[in-house]
């Protein structure tokens, strides 16, 4: 399959351009839309419906001083934004954006590599964010940063266990790492005619363990304690400035689109849907046209969250990481390996599936809602003994219906 | 097989080059005028106080670091397994659940007492 140069170039341009273009046009429409859920107008002057604002605001970064403080760590300082920038573009590598096109007498896939470790590939090169993001933290020597820096890397590490724990459930079913595998695996008929073999069906809590932790991993609302300016000014950026600062910002809007594109391919059949019965010679485009449609419905997604969620608190963030997370991901990999291997012996009479279905469902809701209403905030289980500690009065006292009346006004705030 | 690589040695060339391109025109055409307070701490407008050398944090981020080591490898001891485990078959799913389960009850262990509380 020898290929002349400039299908690789060509490859790599076109993925290049189209996923800078598409995080631009994601930062103006996240303006936008937050500006409507607020009641407000947003970005409306620069080009129609103020389209243009996002390279008007990156052609203002340019002419910002790019301010070095004297205590920062040189070397490690001026990496950390490129570090960033350099792997949110490096994920997208083994996301097919569509299907073969034929351009000039020359088939190829619209990606940059197929490669056999794609998923490996992912994971590793979206982890490698969490470097960016720590030694800008602890490279600006300065308090702020370095607690959000360490903050955000604690939260993003966390999640990233979770997320890998997600996907490992997706390679079992697919039995491949690579992202085309994957996503032919998907083809076809799904259990029930009409519905596609999405891995979002059959393998539903993964998929939503890798949503909940691709929030997480691009920092963005409610998960996005990194920049809580309440509480650290800016978090692990706030020494950065002028383009270096515009690096972060980029990075970050990036792995939004990254993560959305990334769920694609693994969860939602990639580019694959139907054509409609269009003749070859458009057809190619459906499945640009999917992925970009798949694709876009998650960034809205998390414009959506942004507009619609407070920040979550950070032990809240931890407990929901590490206690309910991790152990759905973890039981969840060897419940799909175990179902596998049934598959491959024979496989389960239709209603003991459903039945087995159903009993999932209910477990599963139970784990997620039940424990919370039982066990309320634990912070105020925990102070209420403290306040009544050393008079303990007894029901029929006098007055211990007054005590307890005061007793929880002051427990209330 | 490494002449897969070749694109995507391509894109992180064009990565490097938009970055780097980018911050190389932004310290030409940007300003540079520095004082001394621009270029200390920025402590919320206060006069710099702390020496960061001695800043502390919660002990609580060793502990994230640590278990995330444990757990990620064991992620990455699941994902060779993954693929490869309709060949080992129930023996293979069984000791990759014997080792979950031994990792599974450290887990609990390490939750019900406490480690993982963040007050």
């Amino acid at each position: 399959m020898e290929q002349p140069l400039w299908v690789p170039v060509l490859q790599a341009v076109v993925v290049f351009a189209y996923y800078l273009l598409i995080t631009a046009v994601l930062i103006w429409a996240e303006r936008r839309v937050v500006a409507r859920m607020q009641s407000r107008l947003g970005p409306n002057r620069v080009g129609p419906f103020g389209i243009l604002q996002t390279l008007v605001d990156g052609a203002k970064m340019f002419f910002k001083e790019d301010i070095t403080p004297g205590m920062v760590n040189k070397v490690i300082y001026n990496l950390a934004p490129l570090v960033g920038v350099i792997a949110g573009f490096l994920v997208v590598a083994v996301i097919p954006i569509g299907g073969e096109v034929t351009l000039f007498g020359e088939t190829f896939t619209l990606v940059v590599a197929d490669l056999s470790i794609g998923v490996l590939w992912i994971l590793a090169l979206s982890s490698i964010h969490v470097y960016s993001v720590f030694l800008a933290g602890w490279a600006s020597n300065s308090p702020y940063p370095l607690l959000g820096g360490i903050r955000s890397s604690a939260q993003m590490i966390s999640y990233e266990i979770a997320q890998g724990l997600a996907v490992a459930s997706v390679v079992i079913y697919a039995g491949s790492l690579r992202v085309s595998d994957i996503v032919a695996a998907q083809s076809g008929p799904g259990f029930i005619d009409g519905v596609p073999a999405w891995y979002a069906i059959p393998l539903f809590p993964a998929f939503l363990v890798f949503v909940i932790g691709m929030v997480a991993e691009a920092g963005r609302p409610p998960f996005d304690l990194a920049e809580a300016e309440g509480e650290l000014v800016g978090g692990f950026n706030t020494e950065y400035s002028g383009m270096r600062f515009g690096m972060f910002m980029l990075a970050e809007f990036m792995s939004v689109v990254t993560m959305s594109a990334i769920v694609v391919p693994l969860f939602l059949g990639g580019p694959a849907g139907p054509t409609f019965g269009l003749p070859d010679s458009v057809a190619w485009v459906m499945p640009i046209l999917w992925f970009f449609l798949k694709m876009v419905g998650f960034i809205f997604f998390f414009i959506l969250l942004r507009g619609a969620m407070p920040r979550y608190r950070y032990d809240k963030l931890m407990n929901l990481g590490w206690k309910v997370l991790i152990p759905v991901a973890l039981v969840w990999t060897l419940v799909t390996a175990t179902f596998v291997l049934i598959e491959e012996a024979g496989g389960l009479p239709a209603g003991t599936r459903l039945g087995l279905a159903v009993a999932a469902a209910v477990i599963l809701l139970v784990l997620l809602f039940g424990g919370r209403a039982s066990a309320p905030d634990t912070r105020s289980v925990a102070k209420a003994p403290d306040i009544t500690a050393g008079r303990t009065p007894a029901l029929d006292e006098p007055g211990s219906a007054d005590l307890q009346a005061t007793d929880h006004q002051e427990v209330a705030p | 097989m490494l002449s897969e690589y070749l694109p995507v040695l391509l894109l992180f060339g064009l990565a490097v080059a938009f970055a780097v391109g980018s911050l190389v025109v932004s310290s030409l055409v940007g300003p540079r005028v520095p004082n001394p307070t621009k270029l200390a701490a920025y402590e919320s407008g206060n006069i710099p106080l702390a020496d960061v050398r001695n800043t502390r944090f919660s002990v609580k981020f060793y502990m994230v670091a640590m278990l995330f080591l444990i757990f990620d490898i064991e992620v990455v001891f699941i994902y060779p397994w993954a693929v490869v485990f309709r060949e080992l078959g129930w023996f293979g799913l069984g000791q990759m659940a014997l080792f979950i389960g031994i990792l599974g009850v450290a887990f609990v262990y390490e939750i019900g007492r406490g480690g993982l509380e963040w007050d």
